[in-house]
């Protein structure tokens, strides 16, 4: 770590998250595929679903995450109603012992978009029984206000579908989220290769969340390698202050004192 | 009508008796990282030796999986 990450912690509900690049754990082909990821994306926040035990793995994703010192990050992926999130978030809190839950609730399955009439409510009950509510959320300002207000943690809005790997399609509504949000803004779902992300810290957001983008490259250790740097590199181009666009070109080197071959300054 | 307990939708015929602590032990390697509710209720952890499955329980054991 570098004496500028220290000057530059990323915080969400009081506590130093660590790095700005969260990873899924889903559409790993192995176990040691997965860690060897983990390890090379520098991720220190990692999110799990909440499914039913299957008594043939022998594996703990559990132990895995532990292993590695990330900490877990439960989401209710799957859920389309506010009372189905409310109850997988209550098993994640008991199962993995962290009031932390990263809620999805979807409207349907082609698009997996959010639903933000079910996501409202949910957030609501969540917030109330003490959770940190970090909601995936459209790419919608009004609907990310709305989140913050009812005392949601940070709000995490898609770039694009999640696992479609369009990049950010929408990069004006996720500055407008950015310029209004008192919490942290997690560019969650759409990613799809570096640039991706280098663009959404560069938007301002505070971290991003990457899963099929590096779960599903042909390589994903190095695709994860490659999002780290990404992550770091945008976040130091928002805080470096980019310059402002031009119509025209603007010189960069001064005419002052230029060569005239015609032998004089008239000629 | 006989009725059996339910398990992570699969049906499931008890010992009279049988707590949600022998229920995870027969399901689960390891009961850590490892949930229940009966019925759509979270029982916690504390509670597993002293709560007894009922016949037409719906009984939901979860724990981590791969996921975003």
């Amino acid at each position: 770590m570098t004496d500028a990450d220290l000057t530059d912690p990323f915080t969400v509900a009081g506590t130093d998250v660590g790095s700005r690049l969260l990873l899924g754990t889903g559409g790993m082909t192995s176990p040691e595929s997965l860690a060897a990821a983990l390890r090379a994306s520098g991720t220190t926040l990692a999110t799990v679903a909440v499914r039913r035990v299957d008594p043939a793995t022998r594996h703990s994703l559990v132990d895995l995450l532990d292993g590695l010192g990330i900490r877990i990050l439960p989401n209710t992926a799957g859920c389309f109603t506010a009372a189905d999130a409310v109850l997988t978030a209550r098993l994640a809190r008991e199962a993995f012992a962290t009031d932390w839950v990263k809620l999805e609730v979807i409207g349907d399955d082609r698009t997996l978009l959010p639903d933000p009439v079910e996501l409202l409510a949910a957030a609501e009950q969540l917030v109330d029984d003490g959770f940190v509510v970090l909601p995936y959320c459209g790419d919608d300002p009004v609907v990310a206000q709305r989140l913050e207000q009812l005392g949601c943690a940070a709000v995490m809005p898609l770039g694009a579908p999640i696992g479609s790997g369009l990049g950010i399609r929408n990069p004006h509504n996720i500055e407008l989220i950015v310029e209004r949000a008192g919490v942290p803004v997690v560019l969650d779902a759409g990613i799809g290769t570096a640039s991706d992300a280098c663009l959404a810290m560069e938007l301002g957001c505070s971290a991003v969340l990457v899963a099929s983008a590096i779960t599903r490259a042909e390589d994903p250790a190095l695709m994860a390698a490659a999002m780290r740097d990404a992550v770091a590199a945008g976040r130091a181009a928002r805080r470096a202050g980019r310059i402002t666009r031009r119509f025209v070109a603007e010189a960069s080197s001064s005419f002052e004192g230029m060569v005239a071959p015609g032998g004089t300054d008239e000629g | 009508m006989t009725t059996s307990t339910t398990v992570n939708g699969e049906p499931c015929d008890l010992a009279p008796g049988s707590t949600v602590a022998a229920l995870v032990a027969e399901w689960c390697p390891s009961p850590r990282g490892v949930a229940v509710a009966v019925n759509g209720e979270v029982v916690p952890r504390s509670t597993w030796e002293r709560t007894e499955v009922m016949p037409d329980d719906v009984v939901e054991i979860v724990s981590a999986a791969a996921g975003g």
